[in-house]
């Protein structure tokens, strides 16, 4: 079955992990995308992540029906965290399985890219002296957007 | 006659006006692109939003031609970054 999810919750890779695998595959991968701690040459100390809640749930679960497409079967779970994460936590994680490793490295790669593209997601980096500003981002391509984004720095 | 629309503001739209949600009065079959520009015609700081930002119209994206109707909530979405 295909799972996807946006919460607040702590994400635990191994519960992901056990909604895939099967018998019959010979492959199966986790991708786990963690908080850093620096960007850009500056350093970071936590991330706050936003979502438009009742549309990100939506998009995470089409861009997961795409990607089980090109797995070849459902066994695809992919989880997205919101709210304050502090570094090396789990903001992502994604696990496939399938008999042989093509179609899992594929499928796994293309829900973090379009993630990436589409998921009504932002993040703000909390850096070290204190500042805060929003992640340069990508337009959506659906939407036919002109990039035009407005920056914002935070004073502390 | 107008209708009222539900305007939504995330990241950094949202600190840019400094409110996450408005109501808005549109033309009946205004579309996408009218919405945009009644918005921005207020002035400060309303003329920082994109003159063709990113559009979700009831948590679907949709482009400047994109026709609404009463009751329709429709997000902004400032480039997005996820992962």
């Amino acid at each position: 079955m295909v799972r996807a999810e946006v919460q607040s919750d702590p994400i635990d890779p191994q519960r992901v992990l056990a909604l895939v695998g099967s018998d019959e595959d010979g492959a199966v991968l986790l991708f786990l995308g963690v908080v850093r701690n620096h960007a850009d040459g500056r350093s970071v100390r936590g991330m706050h992540y936003e979502s438009y809640e009742t549309m990100a749930s939506g998009v995470l679960r089409e861009i997961a029906d795409e990607a089980a497409d090109k797995l070849g079967t459902d066994r695809l779970a992919v989880v997205h965290r919101t709210g304050e994460l502090a570094i090396g936590e789990v903001s992502v994680a994604i696990a496939v399985s399938s008999p042989h490793r093509a179609e899992s490295y594929d499928a796994s790669r293309y829900v973090i890219e379009e993630i990436k593209k589409r998921l009504p997601v932002w993040k703000k980096e909390h850096y070290a002296d204190g500042e805060a500003s929003w992640v340069e981002g990508t337009v959506p391509p659906e939407s036919g957007g002109a990039s035009a984004a407005v920056t914002t720095g935070d004073a502390p | 006659m107008s209708v009222s629309v539900r305007t939504l503001f995330f990241a950094a739209y949202r600190d840019l006006l400094g409110t996450s949600e408005l109501s808005v009065d549109v033309a009946p079959n205004a579309t996408v692109r009218d919405l945009v520009r009644i918005l921005r015609d207020r002035g400060a700081p309303f003329d920082g939003l994109p003159e063709q930002p990113a559009v979700a119209v009831n948590q679907t994206y949709a482009g400047p031609d994109e026709r609404l109707s009463a009751g329709d909530e429709v997000a902004f979405i400032p480039p997005v970054a996820g992962g």
